[in-house]
């Protein structure tokens, strides 16, 4: 059954604060969720001061902050800081998106708020366990499914053709559509989501792919297509500005249409 | 969600049972019954509204009126239908126990079909002249 409550040993409890320097001139608290799967507590809200007079202006410059002059012990994934590598995708101020690209003057008045990617298994901190959205991203294939023979050089693609993969291709995967999708919380084991429907569309409407009706025979499935309702958090909270719904639309068209 | 085995891989998991190559006629039953829901209510909200206030033998021999015992008919089909294939969906993304779910999803049938049947055997009662 769906649950509505957090198991006992899930349930956020306060935590430490750590206050800002002497002589701070713009301190903004940051409510961080902390877990350590090895000291058995219950996950905790630290509380941090940060200077912003001595910060970057995005939040992963106050996370990178912390982590080196407040507290080594906060974990979080982060690479490119430029939003293309979709590593530090996390719940921020309510909403899913990347921390590098996400300005701290853009959060809600008060304390920045960030927990990990929701309704998803928590390795440490705000690192959560990608596994099954990686494997379901690997269970539609994707790549360039071809039949005919491969030509001497690249496969050609028109203009117009290619104009079909632009709101598409940008998807980094970072997985903040996915997990705010609450068909996806509920029946996440069974249905992609809206970041794993969005690439297998990528694949479908690629003038160059083969192999269409076995893709759209893959997803014909109650779970894995038709568990979305249109709820549309995917493209509220796509930190590239995508809208994964769209996509799912436009497959649950070309069902209907190759029946009619 | 059922316990993760160790020694399976996880797209072993993510493939599940594969797909079950059905859900676009229970998608396309849900629409084309909601479009003729919209016509078929606003017909059943004015024929109540015009017999706002009339006797009960004006009202039956309303009913009784091929017209409208055919649109009644036709109302009753697509709004049991329509809410069986909306339930279902609910069950399906709530209901997680196996046993329990299939349960559900028999029971609510069951009740659509029965209460289908007896709105269609009133009517068609009505229609055929029976005495009150």
């Amino acid at each position: 059954m769906a649950e509505f409550k957090l198991p006992k040993n899930s349930r956020v409890q306060p935590g430490k604060r750590f206050p800002a320097t002497p002589g701070a001139k713009a301190v903004r608290e940051f409510r961080v969720y902390r877990w350590n799967p090895d000291d058995g507590a219950n996950p905790r809200l630290d509380t941090y001061e940060v200077d912003l007079a001595s910060c970057g202006p995005m939040v992963l410059d106050a996370l990178i902050k912390i982590k080196n002059e407040i507290d080594p012990t906060l974990t979080f994934r982060r690479s490119c800081r430029e939003g293309i590598c979709g590593s530090c995708a996390m719940n921020i101020d309510g909403t899913n998106t990347l921390a590098c690209t996400k300005a701290i003057e853009d959060c809600g008045k008060g304390d920045v708020e960030i927990y990990p990617l929701p309704h998803m298994p928590v390795v440490k901190d705000l690192v959560p366990d990608l596994t099954h959205f990686y494997a379901q991203y690997a269970s539609i294939k994707p790549w360039l499914r071809t039949q005919s023979a491969a030509p001497p050089k690249e496969r050609l693609q028109s203009k117009a053709d290619r104009a079909h993969l632009d709101g598409l291709y940008e998807c980094i995967l970072c997985a903040c559509c996915s997990t705010s999708c609450p068909s996806y919380w509920w029946n996440g084991d069974r249905y992609l989501g809206p970041a794993i429907l969005l690439q297998a569309y990528r694949w479908i409407i690629d003038s160059r792919d083969e192999d269409t009706g076995a893709r759209l025979d893959d997803l014909e499935d109650p779970f894995k297509l038709y568990r979305c309702h249109t709820i549309m958090n995917c493209a509220r909270t796509c930190p590239k500005g995508l809208n994964p719904a769209k996509a799912i639309a436009e497959i649950k068209k070309m069902m209907v249409e190759r029946r009619a | 969600m059922s316990t993760p085995n160790r020694l399976r891989s996880p797209l072993k998991r993510a493939i599940g049972l594969g797909s079950a190559k059905y859900g676009t006629q229970h998608f396309v039953v849900q629409r084309i019954s909601a479009v003729a829901l919209f016509f078929l209510v606003i017909y059943v909200v004015g024929l109540l509204v015009s017999l706002v206030g009339a006797d009960y033998a004006t009202a039956r021999a309303t009913v009784a009126h091929p017209c409208h015992a055919v649109l009644l008919c036709a109302f009753l089909v697509a709004m049991f239908w329509h809410a069986q294939l909306g339930l279902q969906v609910v069950i399906e993304d709530y209901v997680h126990a196996p046993g329990l779910a299939l349960v559900v999803q028999m029971l609510v049938r069951f009740a659509c079909v029965l209460a289908a049947l007896a709105g269609l055997f009133a009517i068609v009662r009505i229609a055929a002249g029976a005495s009150a």
